[in-house]
């Protein structure tokens, strides 16, 4: 896995301007294009498109152009207000402020019909059809043609049997029940709707995700036709590869703005795409490493060949006590599940977990806390915290039946802790009866540390610790983690901010569509390597070699 | 790199400061308060529950003035008032005790629509010849364990057998109210025990058995749900049962228990109702689940689960019986009460959603502030 991402483009492209139709079956005949589209032409203009709902600026100054005859790529973290932007475009919701202008006008659209009428059309991850209903249904679902009320069916499966020719699968019969085709299939029902709405935008929010690696060449294929005719396509991805090998240009968001318009898709340098998708701007402030020889006890945590089909495979780990270890990879490489696999909120299929040399009971939290695991979850409000409730109940949650005698709680022992516990992260404000709810984000996330901090705590799970924690609480987090290690906590760490891992971790893996791809001290690795293994398309590698 | 970048980092608009100091209104206005003092119990976060219930005082207030306007004939013997406040209360005790259970399933974040069919099975099966000639304590065994069993019944269903609350507690309702009938023979089972027929007619110290019953429940019911870690975990099952799992809380043993509590809280109604008939029969305590799913709601816990009180629910069903008291010594007809009751729940969700709303709008602020 040397080999950088510009290498495995191998053959030659469609050009930006939409002239490729190359690698089209030759029987699919080419309709006519819509003739008022000049390939090239801007036919989409975001400016400065703000929109917000309460507590959160999804978008926050976007800015994006797409061209007809383009595939115009959308490149951001989670969270970075794409979806959000697909539903502003698709007429789910209304921007704001700033500008949206279609085909040289200014517009906004009430609701998706009218995006629909305009010409732009959305292709979901998760398809939206009538699985009972067949292919021509599904196509006209909605404006089918018809006379005197009634649906012509002969015209409908004539004009569905024209659409699925052009784009190459004829083979659809227009009267099969939705239901009974592949999924590869039924993205071409979807495209086929798109097409009957005579759509000159199409959007496409991860299309491949669903796609088995051989049917993702007959996508782009497809892609390659629609845009031969004029139609423009906003392309969205996690999948760098892809990006490369189907994309034109590229825009990256980050935190609901444009933080790059326009890259050219083949040739930016990958890191240049991540920098601008993490956009780091902050200085990393870690605690030193302690110097000598490290951890040299006994194994604390042993995980064998852990497996959750679909999830993750074959994932073997082993944590010291006072070692912490980095796991690094995007989301959806499968490091979350693993977490919460070890920690037993998941069961696994195959594999062991042991503690201290004591093999845990799969899928059960409670087995796991009584070894002495932890863990602090990635959402922090949906998975770790009682909002409603006090500071205080909310460190003890998982601790306070030791405090309780014969069944009655102790609040003020609780209290007690919880007040030790609050000095000791500098938490504010300190005073542990507020809600938690009125805690910042890093505050919140110290309450949720310091839950194990209570207790006899040997090995800490943190999924994505500093996620929504500003800087200055992210450097005491590193901190209490540090000075956790040096009192022997094991910890193991999820995070998709690779300096974040690197920065922290002794030991570092590097996780990919659910299999660990390298393991290393974090010395060894540079940030530049790590993102190359965590960015890397092992689709690409298959169809590559 | 630049010249290939059209708009690359735009000028961010100005209405974010990017790194503004995380000053928030509310905690700065809390801080001044504690500067000044403690936070008084009135306006801090632990004195929401004890607001509410104040209003919910209010209401009880409103409708006796009603009383005092509409009967002042009544009103003016004092010795008639005290009588009358009793038969509110001997009135309230029954669906108070099922109130008390069904405020723990729905912190719980559950429901139990059986609630009225647990009583029935359960007067009918203490109230069979068989269990009859055991005397009252074979009875009173009877009434608790059926309520108890059904009541686990119920909670493995629904942790372990992963049904919604709304429809496992309805088939129970079914089903419990079909076993009393078939075990009732779709007769009036008159109780023939004495001990048992003098629980709704005996008085201490001039107060009715009944209401100390209601008063023990929910004492007991009160401790335990803020003094026991049982309770404090009935607040985080049912507020985040995630974040409960995660913290090693063993949620579908808790929702179990939850059910189970309930259903035993029903066996000790179905006492309480059979002394007070001297019978049984399958359709008695009809529409309980109704009186007290309103009441508890009323007194101000959350439908979803994860907040409410013991007392609010108790208020909740003393200003039902108070306002069929007041319809009966003004002579008016149960369906008008019906309609007002109606109104009165409506009332209750709609200053719920209101604090809803509120609460939203400020976490809403808060973020925008901090981040």
């Amino acid at each position: 896995m040397t080999e950088r991402e510009e290498g495995v483009v191998t053959e030659p492209e469609a050009s930006p301007t939409g002239g490729g139709a190359q690698g089209g079956s030759v029987d699919a005949p080419l309709l006519e294009a819509p003739a008022d589209t000049v390939a090239g032409e801007v036919v989409l203009r975001l400016t400065d498109v703000v929109k917000t709902f309460p507590g959160v600026r999804a978008l926050d100054g976007v800015q994006l152009e797409v061209r007809a005859g383009e595939v115009h790529c959308l490149l951001g973290q989670n969270g970075a207000g794409k979806s959000t932007l697909i539903k502003v475009l698709s007429g789910v919701h209304q921007p704001d402020s700033g500008q949206v202008e279609w085909r040289g006008e200014p517009v906004t659209f009430a609701n998706p019909q009218a995006a629909m009428r305009a010409g732009i059309a959305t292709i979901y991850q998760e398809l939206d059809l009538v699985e009972d209903l067949s292919v021509a249904e599904n196509a006209f679902l909605g404006h089918e043609p018809r006379r005197f009320g009634f649906v012509r069916r002969g015209q409908m499966a004539r004009r569905t049997r024209q659409i699925l020719g052009r784009l190459g699968h004829a083979e659809i019969p227009p009267n099969r029940m939705v239901r009974l085709l592949p999924a590869a299939g039924k993205q071409v029902v979807s495209m086929a709707r798109a097409l009957s709405h005579e759509a000159r935008l199409i959007i496409m929010d991860e299309p491949s995700a669903v796609l088995a690696h051989d049917e993702v060449g007959n996508l782009f294929r497809i892609i390659r036709e629609l845009t031969a005719q004029g139609i423009a396509v906003i392309y969205i991805s996690h999948r760098l590869e892809e990006i490369r090998e189907i994309g034109d240009r590229v825009t990256v968001l980050k935190d609901g703005g444009t933080t790059a318009a326009n890259l050219p898709a083949r040739d930016t340098p990958t890191r240049d795409l991540v920098n601008r998708m993490t956009g780091r701007t902050i200085e990393y402030v870690f605690p030193e490493r302690p110097t000598g020889a490290g951890p040299a006890e006994a194994d604390l945590l042993v995980v064998e060949g852990l497996t959750r089909p679909g999830e993750f495979a074959d994932v073997s780990l082993r944590v010291r006590p006072g070692e912490v270890v980095g796991i690094a990879g995007l989301v959806g490489s499968g490091r979350s599940e693993l977490l919460e696999t070890i920690y037993g909120a998941r069961r696994a299929e195959a594999g062991t977990v042991r503690m201290a040399g004591r093999v845990l009971r799969a899928g059960s939290v409670g087995a796991a806390v009584r070894a002495g695991m932890g863990m602090a979850p990635e959402e922090r409000k949906s998975q770790a915290l009682l909002l409603g409730e006090p500071i205080y109940r909310n460190v003890t949650l998982a601790t306070f039946t030791r405090y309780a005698r014969a069944g009655f709680t102790d609040v003020g022992r609780e209290r007690a802790e919880a007040d030790r516990i609050a000095e000791s992260l500098e938490l504010r404000p300190r005073d542990v009866r507020r809600p938690v709810r009125t805690l910042s984000g890093g505050n919140q996330q110290k309450v949720v540390v310091g839950r194990w901090l209570l207790g006899d705590t040997k090995l800490l799970l943190l999924d994505e610790p500093t996620r929504g924690v500003d800087v200055g609480a992210r450097a005491e987090l590193y901190q209490v983690i540090r000075s956790l290690a040096e009192q022997g906590v094991g910890v193991l760490l999820v995070s998709s901010e690779v300096p974040e891992v690197l920065g922290l971790a002794d030991r570092v893996l590097v996780m990919r569509e659910g299999r660990v791809v390298r393991e290393a001290p974090a010395g060894e690795l540079d940030e530049n390597t790590v993102l190359d293994l965590v960015m890397a398309g092992s689709l690409m590698e298959g169809a590559a070699a | 790199m630049s010249d290939v970048t059209d708009t690359s980092t735009p000028e961010r608009p100005a209405q974010l400061p990017a790194q503004s100091p995380p000053v928030d209104p509310a905690e700065t206005a809390a801080a001044e308060q504690r500067a000044a003092g403690r936070l008084s119990w009135w306006r801090g976060e632990s004195g929401e529950g004890a607001r509410r219930n104040l209003w919910l005082i209010g209401v009880l207030v409103a409708l006796i003035v009603i009383g005092i306007v509409t009967r002042p004939d009544l009103y003016g013997n004092s010795s008639w008032v005290w009588s009358n406040i009793l038969v509110i209360l001997k009135l309230a005790s029954v669906v108070g005790v099922v109130s008390v259970g069904m405020t723990f399933v729905i912190i719980g974040g559950g429901i139990d629509l059986s609630v009225g069919a647990i009583v029935a099975l359960a007067g009918v099966w203490a109230t069979t010849v068989a269990t009859q000639s055991y005397g009252a304590g074979g009875m009173i065994f009877c009434a608790l364990t059926v309520g108890l069993g059904v009541g686990l019944v119920n909670g493995l269903l629904i942790s372990y057998g992963r049904l919604v609350p709304f429809i496992a507690t309805l088939a129970m309702l079914v089903a419990a109210r079909g076993l009393a009938a078939e075990l009732s023979d779709k007769q009036t089972q008159v109780s023939n025990n004495a001990t048992i027929n003098d629980i709704a007619s005996t008085n201490l110290l001039g107060i009715p058995l009944l209401v100390y019953i209601l008063a023990a429940v929910v004492i007991a019911g009160w401790v335990l749900l803020n003094r026991t870690t049982f309770g404090r975990r009935t607040v985080a099952v049912g507020g985040n049962p995630e974040a409960a799992r995660l913290a090693g809380i063993d949620v579908k043993r808790h929702t179990l228990m939850l059910y189970a509590l309930s259903g035993l809280c029903c066996g000790i109604a179905a006492i309480m109702l059979t002394a007070q008939a001297t019978s049984a029969q399958a359709a008695m305590a009809n529409l309980y689940e109704l009186d007290a799913i309103a009441a508890v709601i009323i007194g101000g816990t959350l439908l979803s689960g994860g907040r409410g009180t013991i007392i609010g629910s108790l208020l909740g069903v003393i200003i039902f019986s108070t306002i069929t008291n007041l319809f009966a010594i003004n002579g008016l007809t149960t369906e008008a009460q019906n309609m007002v009751k109606g109104g009165i729940i409506v009332a209750a969700v709609l200053v719920q959603q209101v604090q809803f709303r509120s609460l939203t709008q400020f976490l809403g602020r808060n973020r925008l502030t901090t981040n």
